[in-house]
């Protein structure tokens, strides 16, 4: 890795490239010993912890939703603008965007992670300069190469939790 | 009389509570058929005596000769146990002293099937109700007994007599044909938030469903005890049909089915509207905070446990307007009230001895 700052110093890392994953999909990769889902939903990405703030489940592994409310019973309404992680341990619901609980705003919040895309010259000289990681996926044997022609997703974590 | 009320500790009153008592159940039976008759049109007094119906009967949850329908001390000589309102003051409102008691009339008019004659059956023990019970005595308020397979028919009959004063409540037995927050029962809700009572959930019922979630108790022993799941599932059912959300201004009572139940089975109940609440997307807050606006419970029967365990059961009720004191008139109790003030914070014993009711019923 290439920064030996304190743990809650920002950190910044290449996950992937842009197009390995689709509209919908999800990939985890690990960055030092955390695993972190990285979303591209409604053309937007997102990086959630994969850990579910409620009893530290694998929340990543669980499916994503968008939001069902309701004024009134008989009156169901669907916002799929609106998107959420779903745990697989209980089904609680996090918002993508700001990781709150659906049922409790004062509930434990997902943990959630600026990622960015980035042109690979950019990602080439950040590598060099030594100002960004780079990290293997768990499903992957090697690390992420970067070439020019491409776009990255660079992930920055700050303060990364304990197991 | 001192053994008459043994049911707050063979005292006239809990030894340890000086202050005012509501008694938010007591009951009035109908002694016979004949006492309604006079109030129904002379169409169904005739068809009453062509077949030689005797009216309902109760027999089958509340058999006759058990201490646990009539307390030995409150049998009449002859008749009906607390079938005249002379019997409910000498027994228990002039020992209690309660500043008010509310009366439930649970006469099984839902096991009588025809439509039409069981709105009027309906109509003639709430008339009875006014004339025998209401106006003999400024202390008493009563509920609206309905007829409890017609919601429809139900609703017009708490439009007929929601407006008098007497009528604090209306009578639903806690075993009914489906849950009570289908759908279906929406009209009748609706009558009872235009004139502001309370659905009062009381033990009883005699539709076709069992007497407990998973079907016919071979004993009344087993009858007796499995029926507050009965009161857990109308509970769930209100809660997550939305019927809070629909009526907002709905209160319920449920009413001799205990408490010591609540805490735990409100916990599974948040515990699952977290994870599940995408189906029953209405459902917009925790379900125990749903509980705690809009629903109360007799503190009848107690199922006293050790009293440290009991401390525990108040304090998990997380509200000290919760419970409501109530003799539950004639029936038997062993329970002693002053073991359960025993174990309540001071803040709570005025709310269970009278203000929580006071509140509730608007007295």
């Amino acid at each position: 890795m290439s920064s030996t700052a304190p743990n809650n110093d920002a950190k910044r890392y290449v996950v992937a490239r842009k197009d390995e994953i689709a509209e919908g999909g999800r990939i985890i990769v690990k960055v030092e010993d955390q695993e972190v889902g990285i979303y591209r939903l409604n053309g937007k990405f997102h990086a959630i912890l994969n850990r579910c703030p409620h009893l530290k489940g694998p929340l990543c592994l669980g499916g994503v939703v968008s939001e069902v409310y309701s004024p009134m019973p008989g009156d169901i309404r669907g916002n799929p603008s609106k998107l959420f992680v779903t745990c697989p341990w209980h089904n609680w619901e996090f918002d993508v965007d700001t990781g709150q609980s659906y049922w409790s705003a004062r509930g434990p919040r997902a943990r959630l992670f600026p990622v960015e895309i980035e042109h690979g010259d950019e990602v080439t000289a950040e590598l060099e300069s030594g100002s960004v990681g780079r990290v293997p996926g768990p499903y992957k044997a090697e690390v992420v190469p970067v070439s020019l022609e491409a776009d990255y997703l660079v992930l920055t974590m700050r303060g990364i939790p304990r197991s | 009389m001192e053994s008459a009320v043994a049911y707050i500790g063979a005292k006239p009153r809990p030894s340890t509570w000086a202050g005012p008592i509501i008694d938010c159940d007591v009951h009035a039976c109908v002694p016979s058929i004949n006492a309604v008759l006079k109030y129904q049109p002379p169409l169904w007094v005739e068809t009453t005596r062509e077949r030689a119906w005797k009216g309902p009967s109760t027999a089958s949850i509340y058999p006759p000769n058990a201490e646990t329908s009539v307390r030995s001390e409150w049998r009449p000589e002859s008749g009906v146990a607390a079938s005249d309102v002379s019997m409910l003051q000498k027994h228990i409102l002039d020992l209690t002293r309660s500043e008010y008691a509310i009366l439930n009339c649970y006469y099984a008019v839902e096991s009588l099937r025809h439509p039409d004659w069981a709105a009027v059956l309906a109509s003639s023990v709430n008339d009875w109700l006014i004339e025998n019970w209401l106006e003999k005595d400024s202390r008493l308020r009563a509920s609206i007994v309905i007829p409890g397979r017609d919601p429809l028919a139900a609703a017009r009959e708490i439009d007929r007599v929601g407006s008098h004063p007497g009528f604090v409540q209306v009578l639903l037995p806690v075993r009914s044909e489906r849950p009570y927050g289908h759908r279906y029962f929406w009209p009748m809700f609706e009558a009872m938030v235009r004139h502001d009572l309370v659905a009062g959930i009381h033990w009883g019922g005699q539709t076709d469903g069992a007497p407990s979630p998973t079907g016919w108790a071979s004993w009344h022993a087993e009858e007796m005890a499995a029926e507050t799941q009965v009161f857990a599932s109308q509970m769930t059912s209100l809660i997550l049909e939305g019927v809070f959300q629909k009526f907002p201004q709905l209160r319920v009572s449920m009413l001799e089915g205990g408490f010591t139940w609540l805490p735990t089975w409100g916990w599974n109940l948040n515990k699952k509207w977290k994870g599940l609440r995408r189906e029953v997307p209405w459902v917009n807050r925790l379900p125990t905070e749903i509980i705690r606006e809009h629903i109360r419970f007799s503190a009848v029967p107690i199922d006293m446990g050790p009293p440290a365990h009991m401390r525990k059961i108040i304090e998990w009720l997380e509200s000290d307007d919760m419970l409501m004191f109530a003799t539950d008139y004639p029936h038997l109790h062993d329970d002693d009230m002053d073991d359960l003030l025993a174990v309540m914070p001071e803040s709570m014993r005025a709310n269970v001895m009278s203000e929580t009711a006071r509140r509730w019923y608007r007295l």
